[in-house]
């Protein structure tokens, strides 16, 4: 059969004729597909709250609450465990990265303690930030996190007067980090005092003085908003100086 | 017989659309950070061949010749749409790691390029040939970039650790590495095929 | 009839003696910053020292002979110095396969593979450092704990780390600005003796090895940009590794553009460039990838910097008259 000629209704016919069959068959393609896609999305979500929360038989994303800490929207997947509130998993955002949005999974008990976390999205610098996937479950030294209660551990990096140890040459990250961490740990109390647990708060207790003045920036730091986090810091950062020098001055 | 078996195999080695023809350098680029990506990637283009190619052919005769590009494209397109949702609805961790680029597989040049340059012009089982070897040669490409970026950035390979990750060199995880491994493949793979010659 | 004088890039054809002179000159002019890293970090410096010069020397007899069937001895004296800008380049606790890895990337990767001796367009021994910097880059940032950063007496740090990690907030206390100078801080290992690079630049401009061109013009550059951006000149031109950029890296003959004019523009152009990144970017040095970026516009820069032939526009305004 010889080539159509490239006349205008020839070409109006074929266009239409190919376009129309497309357009058919990812239609039927998507009714196909429509459910499961959907189902998958809600899978992954499960997934995720799976890998970090304490054990569960409700369904978290339908009970899930959003909550709001420092501006800054987090949703908490409360684990109910036969009606009995066993903790949540937390997903947690912080604009503070050294290369903008990190998304963290946070899954905390019903003491409070962290129970695994799972880095959903982050910008970071290979090799450098982007160890945050792993660094903070590993149990060398203070970098890791789990089992930790930020009420009691402060979930700040060393050099700022906290109990973690940041990762090497990616301090940024390593704050960004936390601070995502602390900030979920504030939505899981909202969530978990709605069901009536009390939990307390973030850098509540503390022993020296170092840990103590910094421990009220991040208090504060907590109600003002991550916004102004940075600032807090900053002056946290000539303070803990101030106690260094003076130190040193001494043993001179 | 041995016409097809030309065919087949000239999208393998001496035309292979990666280190010969030097097409689709962005999905090459962007999905062969560890081995099973680029393979992964290789099997959804080379499954979208097999099936643009022979329908192009199939129609050939009645798309006009001043409309076959957007013809062409429509109906490449609807074959990667198809595939995307199979893969979004039955395959999620693959939907996961291959991400935008499988959409991109409609602007891929080799798809568009083998239907201009045969499907457009020959029957439909040789397109099918074309398209199918033209697939693999393209897969065969993509594995092996993306087993030596993952080899020598995170020591592993197809996810098997061979040495420990810290000795790794992380830039062939990175964009520059693999252009860098893309340059050098494609002069080792010059040399070899120019000394047979 | 028109006489048409085609001018190649450098290098120039020399006769073998005046290749190795103006090599060996250049080794001469990094003597006093070798010492410096010596004395600044002791013998892991001589190590890395060593084992660069070694592997990049192996690297390139290996690749002439094997791959390339060229004689070697011409090419001594350039990887003599790749070898040791490599080592200045480098943190004196890197592992030493790192740095062996280093050395064959930038001879390797950064020379041969383009052609050999004259024919690569970008710095080779900052190929191999930037290679480095990215496939480790924990590594390539952990300096020794017992150097101080030349800033508020805070060992393991550089300046510039500090700069980048902390926040300018946490740089308020006393700088040493003499130590820094003198080499009584932290960084890679060519980076530390500001001064005793200038000893090394008054060499080289004493033999006539280099022009004032470069260094003044990516110093001036990078002051200015540091300035504007309201930070403090000194401070950005004593740490890091801008001094020893300017003076021994983007002052390479290959890789920089053949005109004085166009020398000045690749030479501010950097200096901004490497402000830019220091402030902006994600790693804490930016000298690197500005002499990088740079050497890649050095053959447009050649061409739109072209010194006028002799009579040429008196030729073109005849031929114009005449056409008409």
């Amino acid at each position: 059969m010889k080539k159509l000629a490239s006349t205008l209704p020839n070409m109006i016919l074929s266009l239409g004729l190919i376009t129309i069959s497309a357009g058919a068959a990812l239609g039927g393609m998507y009714m196909l597909t429509k459910d499961k896609i959907a189902a998958q999305e809600t899978e992954q979500r499960l997934t995720a709250i799976r890998q970090v929360a304490p054990p569960f038989t409700n369904d978290p994303v339908a009970d899930s609450e959003k909550v709001e800490v420092g501006g800054l929207p987090f949703v908490v997947y409360p684990a109910f465990e036969n009606g009995r509130f066993n903790g949540a998993a937390v997903e947690g955002v912080t604009m503070s990265g050294f290369s903008g949005e990190i998304v963290v999974m946070c899954g905390f008990d019903a003491e409070g303690d962290v129970v695994d976390y799972r880095v959903l999205r982050h910008a970071e610098t290979p090799g450098l930030g982007s160890k945050m996937e792993e660094w903070f479950r590993d149990p060398a030294g203070a970098r890791s996190v789990i089992g930790k209660n930020p009420a009691v551990t402060n979930f700040t990096v060393r050099k700022d007067g906290g109990d973690i140890d940041g990762i090497t040459a990616a301090t940024y990250s390593s704050r960004a980090f936390l601070e995502a961490l602390r900030n979920a740990y504030e939505a899981y109390r909202e969530i978990a005092s709605a069901n009536g647990l009390k939990l307390s708060g973030a850098g509540a207790s503390g022993s020296d003085a170092t840990s103590g003045a910094s421990k009220q920036q991040v208090g504060s730091s907590d109600k003002s908003g991550s916004g102004d986090g940075r600032h807090e810091r900053g002056r946290k950062n000539r303070q803990e100086r101030g106690l260094h020098k003076e130190r040193k001055g001494a043993e001179q | 017989m041995k016409k097809y078996w030309k065919i087949f195999y000239n999208g393998i080695l001496p035309s292979n659309p990666v280190f010969v023809l030097l097409l689709g350098m962005c999905a090459t680029l962007g999905t062969t950070s560890s081995a099973m990506n680029g393979l992964m990637m290789g099997l959804a283009t080379t499954a979208v061949l097999m099936c643009s190619n022979p329908a192009i052919s199939l129609l050939k005769n009645l798309i006009p010749d001043k409309v076959r590009i957007p013809a062409y494209i429509v109906i490449i397109a609807s074959f990667v749409t198809i595939l995307q949702l199979a893969v979004s609805a039955w395959m999620p961790g693959l939907n996961a790691t291959l991400g935008i680029f499988i959409p991109l597989i409609v602007v891929n040049c080799i798809i568009l390029g083998r239907a201009e340059a045969f499907a457009g012009k020959n029957g439909v089982f040789a397109s099918f040939l074309d398209g199918l070897g033209c697939g693999l040669g393209f897969l065969f490409a993509l594995t092996l970039l993306g087993a030596v970026r993952e080899f020598f950035g995170t020591g592993r390979l197809f996810g098997l650790a061979i040495y420990p990750e810290d000795y790794g060199m992380l830039l062939f995880v990175l964009a520059p590495g693999a252009f860098i491994a893309l340059g050098y493949l494609i002069a080792l793979i010059s040399a070899i095929t120019r000394k047979k010659s | 009839m028109s006489m048409q004088l085609i001018v190649t890039g450098a290098p120039h054809i020399h006769s073998r003696s005046d290749v190795s002179k103006l090599m060996w000159n250049v080794v001469i002019a990094m003597l006093p910053a070798l010492g410096v890293a010596l004395w600044t970090f002791g013998m892991p410096a001589l190590k890395v020292i060593g084992i660069s010069l070694a592997a990049c020397l192996l690297t390139e007899w290996l690749i002439a002979r094997f791959l390339l069937h060229k004689p070697f001895t011409l090419f001594n004296g350039s990887a003599v110095i790749t070898g040791l800008l490599l080592a200045f380049n480098l943190p004196s606790i890197l592992p030493w396969w790192m740095v062996v890895i280093g050395a064959v990337v930038a001879i390797g990767i950064g020379k041969m593979s383009f052609g050999g001796l004259g024919c690569n367009i970008w710095n080779p021994a900052l190929v191999g450092r930037v290679f480095l910097l990215l496939s480790f880059p924990a590594a390539m940032t952990t300096w020794p704990v017992d150097v101080p950063s030349g800033v508020d007496a805070v060992t393991g740090a550089t300046y510039l780390s500090q700069l980048k990690h902390e926040g300018a907030a946490a740089l308020q206390s006393g700088t040493d600005y003499l130590g820094m100078a003198v080499g009584h801080m932290n960084g890679s290992l060519g980076e530390v003796g500001s001064i005793a690079i200038l000893v090394g630049l008054v060499w080289l401009l004493a033999t006539r090895t280099i022009t004032w061109h470069i260094p003044v013009s990516v110093l001036g550059g990078a002051a200015l940009m540091s300035w504007a951006l309201g930070g403090s000149p000194l401070i950005d031109l004593l740490s890091g590794g801008l001094m020893l950029g300017a003076v021994f890296m983007a002052t390479d003959y290959v890789t920089s553009p053949m005109t004085h004019s166009g020398q000045l523009i690749f030479g501010v152009m950097i200096g901004v460039i490497t402000i830019i990144i220091r402030r902006f970017g994600a790693y804490p040095e930016g000298v690197s990838f500005a002499i990088l970026l740079m050497n890649s516009f050095v053959p447009l820069i050649n061409r739109y910097t072209r010194p006028q032939i002799f009579g040429a526009r008196e030729a073109a305004r005849a031929a114009k008259g005449g056409a008409r």
